[in-house]
């Protein structure tokens, strides 16, 4: 099972992500921000950094990068999609998730072991945990609080959209606690915790995160 | 030559840490006039000549496409020239 994970100029989580893949059992494939080629892959994950440095705003210009073409297609007919970090800035800026990400409500830069709870394990990169699991992954941003209008809260909670929720504290002010969330679809997921870096005890808090990528490769291979 | 001014703000119920900051040290210089404070992005895009309407169009695009982000922000496009 071949799966993609993009390379921007200032990403900085790729390879931890192509390791991730390789550890959960999948095919890890490099792909680079400046084709549109999604190289026969089946899945896509946009990794955590600061693409294009994140001026202007977190993703802003990282949405424009010839393959973000590719991807919002694949995206719209149900390929799965994972943004994580900066990449689920990009998927916001993207429109493919809605709301946006914006500065820390202590305006501190967050680094920290977060627990977090399971909401939502209709998903392709969730499917493989229950819900109310418990988790602990870290979390390191700036610019990590989820806001947006009433009316997209009100839909993303109605329709159980909401796929992860702080824990115990909201270390960025985000509302309703959320620390990910779905397009309605559920192909395409955005977090703002790192799963790829709670893969296996020597170098992480837990290995909670490798469900997130054992999770789409059951999913692919049930095709 | 003209200026293209294009101001951008967070939307009013879009909370601005940023702002907040710059209102709680004004205080501590000792200015009192601040109620609350919010914080923006000003682009300034220089064009030779005077802007055209079509051209005008092109940046009211370009700042909802790319200068800003509709979810939680506003803006202003005006000319000075």
């Amino acid at each position: 099972m071949r799966i993609g994970v993009v390379t921007f100029p200032g990403s900085l989580d790729d390879s931890s992500a192509l390791r991730a893949i390789r550890l959960a059992g999948g095919t890890p494939v490099p792909l680079f921000h400046a084709s549109d080629d999604l190289k026969e892959v089946e899945a896509i994950v946009l990794p955590g950094g600061f693409s294009y440095g994140d001026y202007l705003r977190c993703g802003a210009i990282s949405r424009f990068a010839p393959i973000m073409s590719s991807i919002i297609v694949a995206a719209e007919h149900g390929f799965p999609v994972l943004g994580i970090c900066n990449g689920f800035q990009i998927l916001c800026e993207s429109h493919l998730l809605p709301g946006a990400l914006t500065r820390n409500q202590n305006l501190h830069f967050v680094c920290t072991d977060q627990a977090l709870i399971i909401e939502n394990t209709e998903t392709p990169w969730t499917n493989g945990y229950a819900k109310g699991d418990r988790l602990v992954i870290p979390i390191k941003n700036g610019e990590g609080s989820f806001q947006a209008s009433p009316e997209t809260l009100h839909e993303l909670e109605n329709e159980g959209r909401v796929v992860l929720r702080y824990a115990d504290k909201n270390p960025n002010g985000s509302q309703n606690d959320i620390a990910g969330i779905s397009n309605k679809r559920g192909n395409v997921v955005g977090v703002m915790p790192h799963p790829e870096q709670a893969i296996e005890s020597l170098t992480g808090p837990s290995e909670d995160g490798l469900i997130f990528f054992t999770s789409v490769l059951h999913t692919l291979v049930g095709r | 030559m003209a200026i293209i001014v294009v101001d951008v703000m967070l939307k009013p119920e879009i909370l601005d840490p940023q702002g907040q900051a710059v209102a709680s040290a004004l205080p501590r210089l000792g200015f009192s006039f601040a109620q609350s404070v919010r914080q923006g992005k000003r682009f300034e895009i220089m064009m030779e000549g005077e802007p055209t309407q079509s051209q005008l169009a092109q940046v009211e695009e370009a700042a909802e496409k790319l200068l800003s982000n509709p979810v939680i922000e506003t803006f202003v496009v005006r000319v000075e020239s």
